[in-house]
């Protein structure tokens, strides 16, 4: 059903951000940042709050100019195209580009309303098709065993790590190459925060993913790239291990050691 | 100031607020008391389900309730779906744009309009322009271009458009942004969002605007008095189609209505110690069935409140 993108040995860059810089209104949130996101691999983004960590990973599938007047420089390279450009679908970046939330955000439908919310939206219908479609995506968020039994029952009901783990279904139900995660942890006790991790883990086998995290130890843990963002500048990007062991700048030293953040 | 002082300032106007709040409640326990031990010996089968005789001293008002309930439903179906796309495109589209802030400023304004001001605006646009206009349009005699309840109902869906509109507004904007966000995030185009994720979170809020223009319009006089109520009519507003013998309602004709009622009997019986009686019962049914038209809303909402959906 899926199509492995990556081969073993061979890095391609899926998404590139070059001098970026995006304003809320007037306000600054990113400042000339130019880094690279590869396919297949884990990025994670860590900074203290505030230093538009967020913002960084929203600006790829443009979501925060439905809530607020944003302004771009430079340019967000989605497989080479700009996503800004004018003759962008945004509907069709936005399905390449799937995203799970701080908040575990599940629609106060059933569970199976809330995975096949997406792909009814491009108008599949076929009854079979899509009760395919909802076990694929269950099953990949590791979410099939405990719910397979109740999939008509609303998803409220249901622990925050659960539905964390449905809003990353959902997010997979519409066949997406990236995923972007705004710290999708930050809601969850240690133990649905290990299980997504795992989770994390399986899943970019399949996709690109781009991470932000509070936690540097997660960060740590799951990501093959890390970038340092502090007050909407990129001070460092490098392969995790070398972040954490041997970081180039002072400034990120002093934050992963916990020195400030 | 000392604390003695402040403490009876402050026993003092508590006491005033209390006594302003139950003055307003006092008001509504002194109508209905009134209505009720004065109207509740003339209702009885007889008075709700006959028509007016002898003058209207004599005989019931069924006509009336009838041409009330017509009239309410046919301008909540004309007036929520014209409200709720206003209310949609208000807060999805226009946001806080220049368009977007003159069209509040307008819905505002049309609230302070007085309700004789939409009455005669009714006579003006629907049955002259609107209904004349069809009738020379068709080629045929006078049918549309008369006093009618479809375009009392008209009216009065104008007149309530305001508060289906603002509460709509307010039902729309109270729908999380993380919900909305969740679905553009998967790649949903505007429509989808209100149509998928605003709307069924938003219907139990546009619900209530429903029941809040019941309130206001069931009761109005003025919008009707010259569009489609009639003083007395001999038979109900209903049509049978031929053949099946299906009786329908029919939005063509005219109609009697219990505001209008109370008003006429009240203002130009010839008799008015035979009518006074009626008066109070007519009044009471109209109070009474504002109330079940409310119930039956809330009702309504709850159902679709606890629905899982």
């Amino acid at each position: 059903m899926k199509v492995e993108h990556g081969i073993k040995g061979q890095q391609k860059t899926k998404i590139k951000l070059e001098e970026l810089t995006f304003y809320y209104g007037k306000y600054k949130a990113i400042d000339n940042v130019s880094m690279e996101f590869l396919e297949c691999k884990v990025t994670a983004i860590i900074g203290p709050s505030g230093c538009g960590k967020s913002t960084l990973i929203k600006s790829i599938n443009r979501i925060s100019e439905i809530t607020n007047d944003v302004q771009v420089e430079g340019k967000v390279l989605l497989d080479n195209k700009n996503v800004y450009d004018r003759d962008v679908d945004l509907v069709d970046l936005r399905r390449r580009v799937g995203m799970v939330f701080q908040r575990p955000n599940p629609f106060p439908k059933s569970i199976y309303d809330n995975v096949a919310f997406g792909p009814r939206l491009y108008g599949v219908n076929n009854k079979k098709r899509l009760d395919e479609i909802v076990e694929y995506s269950l099953v990949k968020s590791a979410l099939w065993n405990e719910v397979k039994d109740r999939l008509n029952q609303s998803a409220i009901g249901f622990s925050g790590g659960q539905q964390q783990r449905l809003c990353i279904a959902r997010a997979l139900a519409v066949d997406p190459e990236v995923l972007l995660m705004d710290e999708p942890c930050a809601a969850l006790d240690p133990t649905a925060t290990a299980r997504i991790e795992e989770l994390i883990e399986d899943l970019k086998k399949y996709y690109t993913i781009a991470i932000v995290t509070h936690n540097m130890q997660q960060a740590a843990r799951i990501s093959d790239y890390t970038g340092f963002l502090l007050n909407g500048q990129l001070i460092e990007y490098n392969i995790t291990t070398e972040m954490f062991t041997n970081p180039d700048k002072k400034v990120t030293e002093d934050y992963i050691t916990g020195r400030f953040g | 100031m000392t604390v003695g002082k402040r403490k009876i300032f402050n026993s003092f106007f508590q006491g005033l607020c209390r006594s302003m709040a139950f003055l307003a409640m006092a008001v509504l326990i002194v109508i209905l008391v009134k209505v009720v031990t004065n109207g509740v010996g003339v209702i009885n089968l007889s008075f709700l389900f006959k028509a007016p005789r002898e003058g209207m001293t004599e005989g019931g008002i069924f006509p009336a309730i009838f041409g009330t309930v017509c009239i309410t439903m046919l301008m909540i179906v004309l007036a929520i779906p014209v409200g709720v796309s206003a209310a949609i495109y208000l807060t999805e589209y226009a946001g806080k744009n220049f368009l977007g802030r003159i069209i509040r400023a307008s819905i505002n304004n049309l609230a302070g309009v007085p309700s004789i001001v939409f009455g005669l605006f009714g006579v003006g646009f629907f049955v002259l322009f609107i209904g004349r206009g069809m009738d020379k349009i068709l080629g045929i005699p006078l049918l549309f271009g008369q006093p009618a309840m479809l375009w009392a109902a008209s009216t009065l869906a104008l007149l309530v458009l305001p508060v289906i509109i603002v509460s709509t507004e307010e039902a729309l904007n109270s729908v999380s942004v993380s919900l909305r966000e969740a679905a553009f995030a998967l790649g949903a185009t505007k429509w989808q969002v209100v149509r998928n994720v605003v709307l069924p979170q938003a219907r139990s809020g546009i619900l209530t605007g429903a029941i809040l223009s019941i309130s206001r319009g069931a009761g109005e006089t003025a919008p009707i008095l010259f569009t489609g109520c009639a003083y007395f009519l001999p038979r109900l507003p209903v049509f049978t189609i031929p053949y099946v013998h299906i009786p329908v309602i029919n939005p063509l004709d005219q109609f009697m209505e219990l505001s209008y009622h109370i008003f006429i009997m009240a203002t130009q019986s010839t008799n008015v110690a035979a009518t006074r009686p009626i008066q109070y019962g007519t009044t009471l049914v109209l109070i009474a069935l504002t109330f079940l038209l409310n119930l039956s809303a809330i009702i309504f909402r709850i159902y679709f409140r606890k629905r899982p959906r």
